[in-house]
């Protein structure tokens, strides 16, 4: 048996992705700037995606922008943001548990002479709001908070976090990452007062290469790519047909009967945590139901190296990602783990399980029986 | 300008008395498979004494040098213009235009070194010297002649055809591979054996190579790292046949069996020891490891001798005098550091213990492994017959 565990990192496509993909890489391959019909059929997917997207937000189909994915988003969105507002001040904040497309853009803000406040969270992940109150100042431009932690689930409150930042301050924008987020939530940037927001489409079974910023009317940001003028000057460059074909089509698929997807999704997870509870040592780092994400499961087994425990699940067709790989090789980001105060001895022995809309219940069974298996032998045999 | 030839020099194969033909037929056939995977097509011909690589179609300069310089046996390789018309006035013409070329900064000193290999030729090598360097002196009053360090010696050789060449690019050195018999080498995926299996090829000897794999332990991008290294040095030393071994089972049963801190040093004895029954029969006559005195545990004189006790094959252990920097200075060099420094774990370090013994005692350690006599042999034959072989080139 194959279970494919690893949603949080990149999904498989939809048959209907893949489809659309295709007719416009093969049919309808025309340059969407071109003045004749081959150029009009093409345009033709960009504005289907964007209406689908815009649709699944409620907000204006101008206020969408497509991207090459997640960071490119984040990078517009932060170093785009931060330049347009440069006259109105100097100071943005983030938290200290930001995915590195959020993390390494503030670095390098930070070397331009922006000044950033990163905010620590706590156990559960969620930053306190009493520190954002007094963290805002009339000079902030920017806050950028992820929507759900991509290593534990956490949710931020990304409502309350918005009144605060325009309470203090009605000038500085507000980000929000939201590449965990879109397709397993509701998400409404008018009413919860999100002015920029970043969209991958592979976290959504929909194609690698491809994603969205929500940008706000009105909002100021400076493109990172300069050239033909395409999307209205903001970010130059032929557009993705296939890839944002294929990113509509997968919001649209998402976001169609949302409430039951979004209950089988959520089943998976508790299922899984439950059943976790069945072996010795495990302790699940995220939470059941509604109060962490719906698709990732952080759990840490005592006395097994992640890495080791992946590879050895791997070989019986069972992927899963180990939690704090992507931090450990850069010492100075500080991980998530860490941040919610993990203890040491989990730190390297924590992976994340996290689903999507091809996961199945069986393959959950045959995850709980092979860690059966493996854990013992695998606690036998330990460094030092 | 084009170059459509190349004049290869060797230097130690011209030493080898009756058996140079040997060395010169191996380091055509090197400089064969070299060309093979450049664009362009190349002849290659000797004469007396001499290697000519001739350009046959359109190629990239600089990937042709490229490639040379990675043939052991080649001391310099020196682009030529080779001309027929043996017609005095001709070359005149050409050495004029090539200096002009050539040196576009026309402030150096030069002496012209005119050979007659055709005796028939009716100008003495005297007369074509002066004369040439009068032509070029003419041509560029900025250069003046210096017979005793010139910054440029032109050569200008009539033999059946003119070769005028000037140009001395720097081979690697060496002998050309397959000159001297074929060894083993342990590949780890760490800095220091890429650049023991590339010293140990400079001297002319094929190299085969064996790698312990622990999965889980290890991943499989450990793995393609060490693939890919094999890779990085077969551009030098010709095809690696890479022989991959599941060492997992074995390294389990020694830390079941063996005292934790001489787990390290009984894990390289049987390394060492299943390397050298895969080195019989793939017909390698030594093995090659990366190890330098005292740069880990393993590697104490203590630690040396206690693993080399267990082959009788010959270990060659060219790094063993070398600092840890002057061992990154070739890898950088040769093209195998940016491999070498991904970070993935190789099965050295999975269980190493937080004190390892750095002394050990022979005694001890036979001691040791006599807890492991049950099933080791059973096991190490397992590992041997089950080993994958992977073409590396």
């Amino acid at each position: 048996m194959e279970a494919y565990f690893d949603n949080a990192a990149t999904t498989r496509v939809l048959d209907s992705v893949r489809d659309i993909v295709v007719k416009a890489m093969t049919e309808d391959y025309g340059n969407p700037s071109a003045k004749h019909r081959k150029g009009m059929e093409a345009e033709e997917y960009i504005r289907r995606a964007r209406a689908i997207i815009a649709g699944t937000l409620k907000v204006p189909e101008k206020e969408i922008l497509f991207t090459s994915g997640g960071s490119e988003s984040n990078n517009m969105a932060l170093i785009g943001g931060a330049l347009a507002n440069r006259r109105a001040g100097n100071h943005l904040i983030t938290t200290a548990v930001e995915h590195p497309s959020v993390y390494n853009p503030m670095a390098y803000l930070e070397e331009l002479g922006f000044e950033i406040t990163y905010l620590p969270v706590d156990h559960n992940g969620h930053i306190s709001l009493e520190q954002l109150k007094e963290a805002v100042r009339p000079d902030t431009i920017l806050v950028s908070v992820m929507y759900v932690n991509n290593e534990v689930g956490a949710v931020e409150p990304v409502e309350e976090i918005a009144r605060i930042v325009k309470e203090r301050n009605p000038a500085a924008l507000f980000h929000v990452d939201a590449i965990q987020a879109y397709g397993k939530y509701v998400i409404r940037p008018k009413k919860q007062g999100i002015d920029l927001m970043s969209v991958s489409g592979h976290k959504i079974h929909g194609p690698k290469g491809v994603g969205f910023l929500y940008i706000r009317s009105g909002v100021k940001i400076r493109p990172l790519i300069y050239g033909g003028g395409q999307q209205g000057n903001l970010r130059s460059g032929t557009e993705n047909v296939p890839g944002v074909a294929g990113l509509g089509e997968a919001a649209r698929v998402m976001y169609e009967n949302h409430q039951e997807k979004l209950d089988r999704i959520t089943a998976l997870k508790d299922y899984m945590t439950d059943r976790l509870g069945e072996i010795e040592g495990a302790v699940v780092n995220s939470r059941k139901g509604a109060e962490s994400a719906p698709q990732i499961v952080s759990v840490s087994f005592e006395g097994v190296r992640s890495e080791v425990l992946l590879h050895a699940l791997e070989d019986r067709g069972i992927y899963v990602s180990s939690g704090s790989a992507c931090s450990s090789h850069h010492p100075g980001v500080s991980g998530t783990l860490k941040g919610i105060g993990l203890e040491q001895r989990y730190l390297d022995a924590t992976v994340r399980i996290s689903f999507g809309l091809f996961n199945r219940m069986e393959e959950i069974d045959y995850c709980i029986d092979t860690l059966k298996e493996l854990l013992p032998v695998l606690r036998r045999y330990r460094r030092g | 300008m084009v170059y459509q030839s190349f004049l290869i020099k060797y230097a130690e194969i011209g030493t080898k008395g009756k058996n140079r033909y040997l060395f010169e037929d191996a380091l055509i056939r090197q400089i064969k498979n070299a060309l093979r995977r450049v664009d362009g097509r190349f002849s290659i011909s000797k004469e007396s004494g001499r290697i000519y690589v001739q350009a046959e179609s359109d190629y990239d300069y600089d990937e042709v040098i490229e490639a040379l310089q990675r043939v052991f046996g080649i001391a310099w390789i020196c682009p030529m213009l080779q001309i027929e018309d043996k017609d005095f006035d001709h070359i005149r013409q050409v050495v004029t235009e090539y200096i002009k070329e050539a040196y576009p900064d026309r402030h150096f000193t030069f002496k012209v070194d005119s050979r007659r290999a055709d005796k028939t030729y009716p100008i003495h090598s005297e007369e074509m010297n002066r004369q040439l360097g009068e032509a070029i002196l003419d041509a560029c009053p900025e250069t003046s002649v210096d017979v005793h360090k010139p910054q440029v010696l032109l050569k200008v050789e009539v033999r059946k055809v003119v070769n005028i060449y000037s140009l001395m690019i720097p081979g690697p050195g060496g002998m050309p591979v397959g000159t001297n018999g074929k060894a083993m080498l342990l590949l780890s995926g760490g800095i220091d054996s890429p650049v023991a299996g590339y010293m140990i090829a400079k001297r002319g000897v094929k190299i085969d190579a064996v790698y312990f794999h622990a999965p889980p332990y290890t991943s499989d991008r450990a793995k393609q790292k060490v693939v890919d290294l094999a890779k990085l040095v077969a551009r030098y030393s010709g095809p690696i046949p890479l022989a991959i071994v599941n060492f997992t089972d074995i390294q389990l049963y020694i830390y079941e069996q063996c005292p934790h801190e001489e787990l390290t040093i009984i894990m390289r004895r049987y390394m060492m020891r299943i390397a050298e029954e895969l080195a019989k029969k793939m017909d390698s006559l030594a093995l090659i490891t990366g190890e330098s005195i005292g740069q880990v545990a393993s590697q104490t004189v203590q630690s040396l001798a206690a693993t080399n006790e267990v082959c009788t094959m010959p270990v060659f252990r060219p790094l063993i005098g070398f600092d840890k920097q002057e061992i990154i200075d070739i890898s950088e060099k040769i093209g195998t550091f940016e491999t070498s420094i991904q970070p993935y774990e190789d099965c050295c370090t999975i269980f190493v213990a937080k004190h390892p013994v750095i002394k050990p005692n022979l005694n001890m350690i036979r001691k040791s492994e006599l807890n492991l006599q049950e099933k080791i042999d059973e096991m190490v034959k397992e590992a041997i017959d089950s080993a994958e072989l992977v073409w590396c080139e």
